[in-house]
């Protein structure tokens, strides 16, 4: 099993270099895919008999990485059940990339960073100590930050990388940190020692907000989220796909791990920080999307929201858990993390349509698409699955996580603590919102992209994409349903998880009758996706049935009615922007201070007339700007020093070394 | 088993029944108030008859999605009309859904609906959708705090066990069931397109919220999606009903004497929450779109406040 994974990871590091070789070759980029595929599947697989049919933790140390210390390398539960989000994340891009990176203009660019970043997203939940850890952890973010500037011809791309970049280096310098003081107990980097040593209150908190600035930046915690909406949709498709759905999974990975194996037992009050932050970065994250219409940056910020639907889950969890009560402990973590499976799941599938729309039209901005189903109609059909699963809309995969986060919330009256009476019913409140508003913008994703008339030529003579990109989402789109419909099988599975983490599980779900889902009791409450299926299914096809035999089923086609509204031409119809003003004036009024700004022409002349809306943004406004203002005022001062003569700077070393020995003398 | 099966086709069949009776008498006391004559009461039934037999016109531009689409909302409203518990408690799918998942059904049915008003391209269509989705956007969590609410009283999401808790002497008189109380009926005023929120009557365009989504629908796929909006009002009313007013809802083992009052008082609750929405509607002017938000904004405080005295003292 150990062998069979590494190997794996070495296989996706040589492909790295074989795409060098192979470069110029036509066969490059379906044969590096392909390969690709192969081993995320292999991979996947291997994970998934490890998190089923576990014993005991495996663990393994490799002869390099710091001298006398090693690189070790360990699989449990935890991290069997990321490597499976990884690779299935990992083997439908490969699958989708397949036909996809037929049109992609510059491969070199993309096919030898691609295999490596697989590779060190599936050595991120092996790695066991801090230094490896750290290592494989850089290789993944620059890795993808390479995928990000791979079309590094549009200025845009290139702020995203830097962005991307300093955020990364700033997580991570985070990170280290947080295991700097984790270590310090103990005094080894093996999380083994980690584990078994534990930090004073005041430490262990320090360590908490460390990892909360590090792994948010990376998940896309508010207000560290700045980086996703530029990186995500300037990366190809496929990797935006990773990016979105499985790299801030890892960050999850990471926070997981840290907190709630590595730190020991929490205090009550860091589960109202990990909350409040949930909270915020959930509404926020769908508020940003619904003022977009560049479609992969709406998926973008799309992720913050779910990334903070994850938080209030892990935030529950510690609430619990701080409180002994290990069983709804079990349930918030479940509910998390089966929302970071089904949230990689979807979030790819979309991203894979969002792909298939660029490949197809070459645009991303949806006010230049429109009427698609009619020429993609494959595509059309899974993105409309994907936009239902992420809406939360029974019997999909979305509603059953959120529907076991609200459960959780339910049962948290019967904590003590004063703070948490107040900050869950608030929370909870958050996630209905983001929840309804994720609707919203949905039904604007898939309404003025899909549905409609086209808006540019380019939508009139879209055409159908590739087998292989058809399928990968077709696999993504099934496993949103069954992850719907099954949900009991899924969160057995977690099982193990929570109970390696939280010392207990939920109930064994899929000895329930019918395959209802039952987090506490059946008193209380149950779901079963299958039976509401069935019964939409069964009572449509009645209707449909009833009707076709009782009542006339003659039709025509005509011209739209409309109120007898003449005006046949496209630019008549909702577009993006207008769909989202009713919500832009109740919410965006406030948050992003829209302003409209109507110009009218006057009368008689022939000028069109303007709107324009103007939206800032809060906190890229509050938070970068001034840092960004106080770096450029400190490097400007700073710059005098480029240019002095070798007198002075003579005088400024010799004052160094006068400052330097002072200090050494005046050293106890 | 065969007795209970029996027992949930009889309430999806009643509901569905009903449901343009409670319209029709919705409309004819509305007319009466106004002094006018108004439909007879089975017109609902009539409107339905004649649009199944009327032929579809369907835009040139719309897609097979538009087809579908009134199933599908169909089906959705139907399903979560079924789960409600009208006369008898201890429905035999209760456990499948419980009153989040009911909330989502609907929630399912709208995203369709909505969808549908965007797929010919036309500007009334996509104001119609937009709106809707703006309205949703606040209604939705209002309705998440009330279910927060009640459950947190009641212990329990599932219907059924709530139905059970609200009819046993443990209620009592309770600030937070007085506030979702309210909350509740703003919501379900709001989710059934009813004045002061959107008028079910008007065709006057720019003030169309439901209408204009549905606009482009005729024949058969307009009787379905009239059908369905009928049973989300009447799953409304019941819901009010059996949370707020659940006397004589009977449990699973009831004589037949027992059922029939049962029934009786079912349909006495619908008649009643019918008038009482009729003398509302008419007793207040329709709300410009965006003062929506304040009124749907209120809900969800109220619901809200509910939700954190629960959390604050059990006693409340």
């Amino acid at each position: 099993m150990t062998g069979g994974a590494l190997a794996g990871i070495v296989a996706l590091f040589a492909l790295g270099p074989t795409a060098i070789a192979l470069s110029g070759l036509r066969v490059a980029s379906p044969f590096i895919y392909a390969a690709c595929l192969a081993l995320a599947l292999a991979l996947g697989t291997n994970a998934l008999v490890a998190l089923l049919g576990f014993t005991t933790p495996i663990a393994w140390t490799v002869p390099f990485g710091l001298p006398w210390l090693g690189a070790h390398f360990a699989l449990d539960p935890l991290s069997a059940f990321f490597l499976i989000v990884v690779n299935i994340g990992a083997a439908a891009a490969s699958l989708f990339a397949i036909g996809y990176g037929r049109h992609e203009d510059a491969p070199g660019r993309v096919l030898p960073f691609y295999p490596v970043y697989l590779a060190a997203m599936n050595l991120v939940p092996l790695a066991a100590d801090a230094f490896s850890f750290l290592v494989v952890w850089e290789f993944m973010s620059l890795t993808s930050w390479a995928l990000v500037i791979a079309h590094h011809r549009d200025p845009e791309n290139l702020r995203a990388g830097l962005v991307y970049l300093l955020m990364a280096s700033f997580g991570t310098l985070a990170l280290l940190l947080a295991f700097g003081l984790l270590a310090s107990a103990g005094g080894d980097y093996t999380f083994e020692a980690m584990r078994a040593t534990h930090l004073g209150p005041g430490l262990a908190a320090l360590v908490l907000i460390l990892v909360l600035i590090g792994t948010g930046s990376k998940a896309g915690l508010v207000p560290l989220h700045a980086w996703l909406p530029l990186a995500h949709p300037a990366a190809p498709s496929h990797v935006s796909a990773l990016m979105s759905g499985v790299m801030t999974k890892l960050a999850v990975y990471a926070f997981v791990r840290i907190v709630f194996d590595l730190l020991g037992s929490p205090a009550w009050w860091w589960s109202l920080i990990v909350l409040a932050l949930g909270g915020v970065t959930a509404v926020m994250g769908v508020l940003y999307a619904l003022m977009q219409h560049d479609l992969k940056r709406l998926l973008a910020y799309h992720t913050v929201e779910n990334i903070g639907i994850i938080f209030i889950g892990l935030g529950l969890a510690l609430a619990f858990q701080a409180h002994g009560m290990p069983n709804a402990a079990a349930l918030g973590l479940t509910a998390a993390l089966l929302h970071v499976f089904n949230h990689s799941v979807f979030k790819s599938l979309l991203f894979f349509g969002s792909g298939a729309i660029l490949s197809a039209t070459g645009e991303r901005d949806m006010e230049k698409l429109g009427g698609l189903i009619h020429r993609m109609p494959h595509t059309a059909v899974l993105v409309l699955i994907g936009c239902m699963a992420i809406s939360a809309l029974p019997p999909l995969n979305g509603f059953v996580s959120e529907w076991l986060t609200l459960q959780a919330i339910l049962i948290s009256p019967q904590l003590p603590s004063w703070g948490l009476k107040l900050m869950i019913p608030a929370v909870g409140a958050t996630l209905a919102l983001s929840a309804a508003l994720a609707a919203a913008c949905f039904v604007k994703v898939f309404g003025v992209s899909f549905l409609g008339r086209p808006r540019s030529p380019q939508a009139a003579n879209a055409h159908e994409v590739e087998r292989s990109s058809v399928v990968a989402m077709g696999v993504l789109a099934a496993l949103c349903f069954l992850a719907g419909i099954l949900p009991g099988l899924f969160i057995d599975a977690l099982a193990p998880v929570t109970q390696a983490l939280v010392n207990d599980s939920m109930p064994h779900q899929s000895s329930i009758a019918w395959l209802s889902i039952v987090p506490i009791a059946e008193s209380r409450s149950s779901y079963n996706g299958l039976l509401v299926f069935a019964f939409i299914l069964s009572s449509g096809m009645l209707a449909a049935y009833a009707i076709h035999r009782l009542a006339s089923d003659k039709w025509r086609k005509g011209p739209a009615w409309d109120c007898g509204f003449p005006n046949a031409d496209p630019v008549t119809q909702y577009t993006a922007s207008s769909f989202a003003q009713p919500i832009r004036r109740v919410f965006g009024s406030v948050v992003f201070q829209a302003r409209e700004i109507g110009e009218m022409p006057l009368p008689g002349s022939m000028a069109p007339a303007h709107l324009t809306v103007r939206l800032r943004d809060p906190i890229w406004d509050a938070c970068y700007a001034p840092v960004a203002g106080i770096v450029s005022f400190l490097s400007e001062r700073l710059n005098v020093l480029q240019f002095l003569t070798i007198r002075r700077y003579l005088s400024l070393v010799f004052a160094l070394l006068v400052l330097l020995l002072l200090a050494l003398a005046a050293w106890p | 088993m065969i007795r209970d099966l029996a027992f949930q086709f009889a309430q999806m069949l009643l509901v569905l029944g009903l449901s343009p009776l409670l319209t029709g008498l919705v409309r004819k006391v509305k007319a009466r108030l106004l002094r006018r004559k108004g439909p007879p009461l089975l017109q609902p039934y009539r409107d339905l008859v004649r649009l199944l037999r009327k032929e579809v016109v369907l835009a040139e531009s719309s897609s097979w999605l538009f087809r579908v689409i009134p199933y599908v909302v169909f089906a959705g409203t139907w399903v979560a009309a079924a789960l409600v518990p009208t006369f008898r408690s201890g429905l035999l799918f209760s456990w499948t859904a419980d009153l989040i998942a009911i909330i989502a059904l609907l929630g399912s049915a709208r995203f369709f609906l909505a969808l549908a008003g965007m797929d010919v391209g036309t500007s009334f269509g996509g104001i119609g959708s937009s709106r809707e989705v703006m309205i949703a956007s606040l209604a939705e969590p209002a309705m998440l705090m009330i279910v927060f609410t009640l459950a947190l009283i009641a212990g329990s999401t599932q219907l059924s066990a709530m139905a059970a808790f609200m009819n046993s002497p443990e209620v009592g008189l309770r600030v937070s069931l007085g506030l979702g109380m309210i909350a509740l009926v703003m919501v379900a005023i709001a989710e059934n397109a009813r004045i002061p929120v959107d008028n079910p009557a008007t065709h006057l365009e720019l003030t169309m919220v439901h209408e204009a989504m549905v606009l482009e629908y005729s024949g058969r796929h307009l009787a379905l999606i009239e059908l369905s909006s009928y049973l989300k009002l009447l799953l409304y009313v019941s819901l009010i009903a059996c949370l707020f007013a659940p006397w004589g809802i009977t449990t699973a083992n009831a004589e037949p004497a027992q059922l029939a009052i049962a029934v009786v008082a079912y349909i006495g609750k619908l008649a009643a929450g019918g008038v009482l929405l009729a003398l509302f509607e008419t007793s207040i002017a329709k709300m410009r779109v965006f003062r929506v938000p304040q009124f749907l904004g209120a809900a969800l405080m109220l619901a809200l406040l509910a939700t954190l005295l629960r959390f604050v003292s059990r006693s409340f």
